[in-house]
């Protein structure tokens, strides 16, 4: 008994062993943890872990992407205590909701951390917590411009369907879309779940049952590459308008042969990227750009895809 | 195997090793002390152990240990509870409803809470036992009934999923504290004077230890984990618990009211949930639609990794506790340690599955069964 006990321990410390091991190969010098409010499930945030890497591997620094594994923010705030308590040179982390997020995010600001708030937030609750800045694509006023975009393209309804309900920084985008175009949001914004058939049954079930809706504007790849595919089953794809929020390889391709008019890149690699470079120039030099950097919104055609499509996933 | 004294000949002979390994807080301990010596070994000085490394693993077992001790009376009476996190959910929700948008008393909004909750919980209990349903089936009903409750009643009353303010709409009550507040702060901020904890260096809290007291949350899984001890091991009504997850016709034939003990057990759980819920809501300040997704699966990973078994009628409350305190140890730890945390829930089913293998042979010398 006692010996299958043994073996069992030494063969996990062996295994972890060698895992602890693939992770050790860090670069000498500064470090810095990024802290991202996204699940597992969602593979928009791994161009964030490719432009952290690369940052990383740039600057000559050590870099580490934390979440919470099922995006429950609660669990979240306890990851930033934890980044806090492992004394890194600095914080990179969003706001997702300034309620939770902000304690210990200002704690770890006054033991001496500097702390940059990507990807969600706001300018005042940035000045706030007591960051250095903010990198990010504001958001209604990306989902504002995307409105008027669209209103100069005839359209005077929509869906907006949400993957992600429970981020009220994202369903700002909504907001403002409906704001730009000059209509009421009210129930035009679906609760689309996060899984993949779910949200194209709900989205196929929400235009069969007000068809006279004029574009789809989704949030993101989890909800747009269902949303694609719901469109082409019911052979609308490049009939309805449809715009969506950042890139992924299936947007891409809807660009391309037109399911989708456009697609808003808010840039996710340089809400990684940019943060680290600025962290390490900060500790190093002493020097900080004066301003809060907006990564977006660019707006990405069928004309301007070399690049995109190249990198899409990876970069992009 | 056998050191044989001055025995009973009429009581079989059993050998101290057996005596201590058919505990079922066996698997727990060897657990504990195995996992503190991985991460002492390998992430010492990785801030895990300074005073402020230390309250967040704490706290983080603490919330695990506050669901665990439920899910595990539950389970021992024979019975699962697929809803706990949806519960919690739910709870963190309706405190923010009552509280906030409808401006009652924090009190008054905690309380009916309490009452709306292990009302549910009851229901969980009685669908159980008069359907003869497996409570798997059930509760995971109630699983989607309460996260889809949580979602909708916010969205119609306040078009948004996160509710915040409760922390000022909080401010002067006097239940409010029981749930949210630290204790012990003098103790901390001496220890920070003396520099044995951490101090801020920048800031409004310039000088304020960087821990500055015990959450209630440490409190209130240190009280159900003494009370649940309490009950199952000192108590007719713990006897009854264990007869009914054993073998309910077999209890119900010697006169154990086993609906009753089921149902009761039903509501415990939705009340651990709803402790739970109302300090994390508490601390933070705002409930969110998506809070507790998934933790009725921790709770039941920390009662089986505390030796308890899935069948029923075996189990100890002090295994629960070790089994959260080692997940909480694992999942913040594996953070400290720098594992890529894409590996994190690798190491999860790992340790599961190692736990459920040991616990396996622990009944198995019990039972006798080959």
């Amino acid at each position: 008994m006692t010996s299958i006990l043994k073996n069992i321990a030494l063969a996990a410390t062996v295994a972890t062993t060698a895992l602890l091991g693939t992770t050790a190969a860090q670069a000498e010098g500064e470090k810095y943890i990024l802290v991202s409010h996204a699940p597992d499930s969602d593979s928009w945030w791994n161009t964030i872990k490719n432009g952290i890497a690369l940052a990383g591997e740039q600057m000559d620094v050590e870099v580490e992407y934390r979440n919470p594994p099922t995006g429950d923010l609660a669990d979240m705030a306890r990851i930033i205590e934890q980044a806090a308590a492992s004394q890194p040179d600095g914080i990179i982390t969003t706001l997702a909701d300034f309620d939770v997020l902000s304690g210990p995010i200002r704690a770890a600001v006054d033991q001496g951390i500097n702390v940059i708030i990507m990807n969600s937030g706001t300018p005042e609750q940035v000045r706030e917590v007591g960051a250095l800045m903010f990198v990010g694509q504001p958001e209604y006023d990306a989902g504002y411009a995307a409105g008027l975009r669209a209103k100069g393209d005839g359209i005077g309804s929509f869906v907006c369907v949400n993957h992600v309900i429970s981020n009220t920084v994202v369903a700002e985008r909504c907001r403002g879309f409906a704001d730009g175009l000059g209509v009421d949001l009210g129930s035009q914004m679906i609760d689309s779940g996060q899984d993949p058939a779910e949200i194209k049954n709900r989205v196929t079930a929400y235009l069969t049952a007000n068809p006279e809706t004029d574009a789809i504007l989704t949030l993101g790849p989890t909800s747009a590459d269902p949303t694609i595919a719901a469109v082409k089953e019911m052979g609308i794809a490049g009939d309805i308008y449809f715009g969506t929020f950042d890139l992924g390889t299936e947007i891409v391709n809807g660009i391309k042969d037109g399911t989708i008019n456009w697609g808003i890149d808010q840039q996710p690699f340089l809400q990684a990227y940019l943060p680290v470079v600025v962290l390490t120039n900060y500790d190093r030099y002493g020097v900080l750009p004066g301003n809060n950097i907006n990564s977006g919104p660019g707006f990405v055609t069928k004309d301007a895809l070399g690049k995109v499509e190249e990198f899409a996933g990876q970069y992009r | 195997m056998s050191d044989a004294t001055q025995t009973d000949e009429r009581i079989k002979d059993i050998s101290r090793l057996r005596k201590t390994l058919i505990r079922p807080e066996l698997g727990g301990i060897v657990g504990t002390i195995a996992v503190f010596t991985f991460f002492l070994l390998f992430a010492f000085d990785s801030g895990m152990f300074n005073a402020q490394g230390v309250m967040n693993w704490t706290v983080v077992s603490a919330q695990f240990v506050i669901i665990a001790v439920g899910a595990c009376l539950l389970m021992i009476s024979g019975e699962f509870d697929l809803s706990v996190g949806s519960m919690i959910g739910f709870a963190g929700m309706m405190i923010a409803i009552f509280g906030v948008t409808l401006d009652w008393p924090m009190w008054s909004a905690i309380l009916i809470t309490f009452a709306i909750c292990i009302a549910f919980g009851a229901l969980n209990g009685y669908i159980v036992v008069r359907t003869g349903l497996p409570s798997f089936i059930v509760t995971l009903a109630t699983l989607f009934i309460l996260r889809g409750f949580t979602i909708f009643i916010p969205q119609t009353l306040e078009r948004k999923t996160i509710i915040g303010g409760i922390r000022e709409a909080a401010e002067g009550d006097w239940l409010a504290p029981v749930f949210g507040s630290k204790i012990f702060g003098g103790l901390f901020q001496w220890l920070g004077d003396m520099g044995v904890i951490g101090t801020f260096t920048r800031g409004n809290r310039t000088g304020e230890p960087v821990v500055d007291g015990i959450p209630m949350l440490i409190i209130w899984a240190l009280l159900l984990v003494a009370f649940g001890h309490i009950l199952l091991t000192r108590t007719r009504f713990g006897n009854w618990i264990f007869a009914s997850g054993g073998d309910a016709d077999a209890a119900r034939n010697s006169g154990v009211p086993v609906n009753k003990v089921k149902i009761l057990m039903f509501m415990f759980t939705a009340f651990c949930a709803t402790v739970f819920a109302t300090c994390q809501v508490m601390e933070f300040g705002s409930a969110g639609a998506d809070r507790g997704l998934l933790k009725e699966f921790e709770a039941i990973i920390a009662v089986v990794i505390g030796g308890a078994l899935l069948t029923g009628g075996y189990g100890s409350v002090i295994g629960a506790a070790l089994g959260a305190l080692i997940f909480g140890v694992v999942q913040q730890g594996l953070f400290f340690a720098g594992v890529e945390s894409s590996l994190f829930r690798v190491f999860l089913g790992v340790i599961l599955l190692f736990a459920v293998i040991l616990n396996t042979y622990i009944r198995r010398i019990i039972t006798g069964e080959r």
